[in-house]
């Protein structure tokens, strides 16, 4: 028996009220593979990270992570993935620590294996030494990483990864890419993430699919997809080639709040 | 990048699928363990909170205490209003924490708890619980003030563990009705306004203050569908030793509790939309 895709969708199609957010999206990640989803603000690269995360349901199409659909097999689906949001999501209120520890026990980490667990975790991500400060006293990079080690209490098969270097500085931006490039290498974890940055893209991913409109434009290795366009092309210019006319027209209010607001708690 | 691949060098760990009568006590744990430790550090917001309930017993109670306008037979007026309080301060702080839901809406934090496996009712529930253990450490404050103030305390250890449990599902019931209405206004603004416009009513059509045998007719009947007074009801039997009905008083708590809480879990799909 082969084994299954870590990503198969096929034919999404969702409607927000007026607005047609997905438009058919259909894609396959392969397991162990680094997939970007690129695109403007308000291309469907959010909804369709939703959608395999298990907190929306399509109107049309179906979603299957390692062979389970997300809807009639949403728990067991939460049991294999890692999800990281858009928005700075990890709680100030709390220690480093804490909030690993409760994502641990969210994911029903064995109790023997609990502090382990957790250690490990935060090691991983280079937060061991700061894991008993309260995380308002985190830098922006520090939350970000925090917030992987979350998502890997739980030693997720897929890890699902909604812009994870928006707002942050270059350096930080380059030790999050360092992270979840050593993630893969030690232990061939798939990663699905979505991204504005073209350079990211380049930097971290097997394959990458560029969203616009809500349809999936062009699919392809980020090497492919520029010698497509000519021998000097970048990603930026494969960006611009199929999106770049209409990218004032695109994003939602909510998008850009929401972007501003995780720019704005990062300084 | 295009390295292929490395062989697994982690093996996975494969979460066990768990039932739901182990989930849930999980969740409830979980959520109550995580609010003792944002108490634990700031502690600052138990004492601010303090302040309103101290008013209250100070001024209002020992005021009416003298005047004996508000017949509580053979309990003195500060002794009659102390359970009303107890169960008003854990009120104040449930009837908001829908704004703490849609805060977390907001910063991305309620996503990622969706996408743990844990059952929406389960989720609803752990945070009912942490509103409830916080209201729980409000409401021992509230007890020491009391002492303090020289009300009649029954300090049979039983009886006020019991109390602090029923101010737990008390309060854990009045924040699924303020996670209910977060899932269906959506905004901070518009629940604190609610939340504002219901609080009074609340705390005013109970017997809080005053027996039920002296409101007007139709406040009677409001006051017999308001949780608040059988919470404050069993609070005076459990605290005072008053004769009452804990075995319905609790039943009444417990029923609105789960009610509360399934309409809020059905709610919370809408709310991280």
């Amino acid at each position: 028996m082969s084994t299954p895709a870590a990503v198969e969708c096929a034919g999404l199609r969702h409607r927000f009220g007026q607005v047609l957010a997905l438009d058919g999206v259909g894609f396959e990640v392969g397991a162990g593979e680094v997939f970007g989803l690129l695109g403007p603000n308000g291309a469907g690269k959010t909804t369709t990270i939703r959608v395999l995360a298990t907190l929306l349901h399509p109107d049309e199409g179906s979603a299957h992570v390692f062979g389970l659909n997300v809807r009639s097999r949403a728990m067991d689906v939460r049991r294999s993935i890692g999800y990281v949001p858009q928005q700075l999501s990890a709680d100030a209120q709390l220690t480093g620590r804490e909030n690993v520890w409760l994502f641990a026990r969210l994911f029903d980490v064995p109790r023997p294996q609990l502090g382990r667990r957790v250690d490990e975790a935060l090691v991983q991500m280079g937060l061991d030494v700061a894991a008993g400060r309260l995380v308002k006293t985190y830098s922006g990079g520090m939350v970000r990483r925090l917030e992987l080690a979350q998502a890997l209490v739980n030693r997720p098969r897929l890890l699902i990864l909604d812009e994870p270097t928006i707002g942050l500085d270059p350096v930080a931006r380059a030790n999050v890419w360092e992270r979840v490039q050593a993630l893969r290498e030690q232990n061939g974890m798939t990663v699905l993430l979505t991204t504005h940055y073209m350079e990211e893209a380049d930097q971290l991913c097997d394959r990458v699919a560029l969203m616009h409109a809500g349809r999936i434009v062009a699919e392809g290795s980020p090497a492919s997809l520029c010698r497509s366009l000519g021998p000097d092309a970048t990603l930026d210019d494969v960006f611009r080639h199929y999106t770049g006319s209409l990218l004032e027209e695109e994003g939602s209010f909510r998008d850009v709040r929401s972007t501003r607001r995780t720019a704005r708690r990062l300084g | 990048m295009s390295a292929a691949p490395a062989a697994p060098r982690v093996a996975w760990a494969e979460a066990p699928a768990t039932h739901w009568w182990r989930v849930l006590p999980s969740r409830l744990v979980t959520f109550c363990v995580i609010e003792l430790y944002r108490i634990r550090h700031d502690q600052s917001e138990l004492f601010t909170r303090a302040i309103q309930p101290a008013l209250w017993l100070l001024i209002f109670g020992e005021t009416f205490t003298r005047l004996r306008v508000i017949p509580t037979g053979n309990l003195p007026y500060l002794d009659y209003m102390a359970p009303g309080i107890i169960a008003q301060s854990g009120l104040f702080i449930a009837i908001f924490y829908g704004i703490m839901l849609i805060w977390e809406r907001d910063a991305g934090i309620l996503s990622k708890l969706l996408a743990t496996p844990t059952p929406r009712v389960a989720l609803v529930a752990g945070k009912a619980f942490a509103a409830g253990i916080r209201a729980a450490v409000q409401a021992v404050m509230v007890f020491a003030l009391s002492a303090i103030l020289r009300v009649g305390v029954d300090w049979n250890p039983v009886h006020l563990l019991a109390a602090v449990l029923i101010v737990m599902v008390g309060s854990a019931f009045f924040s699924t009705l303020s996670m209910t209405i977060a899932g269906v206004v959506l905004s901070r603004e518009r629940l604190m306004g609610i939340g504002q416009a219901i609080t009074m009513p609340l705390f005013f059509a109970s017997n809080a203050l005053y027996p039920v045998h002296l409101m007007p007719g139709w406040l009677q009947v409001l006051s017999v569908c308001n949780p608040l007074s059988y919470e404050v009801d069993a609070l005076r039997s459990l605290i005072l030793g008053t004769p009452g009905n804990l075995a319905l008083d609790a039943g009444v708590l417990g029923a609105a509790l789960v009610a509360g809480v399934l309409a809020s879990a059905a709610l919370l799909d809408r709310l991280a939309r």
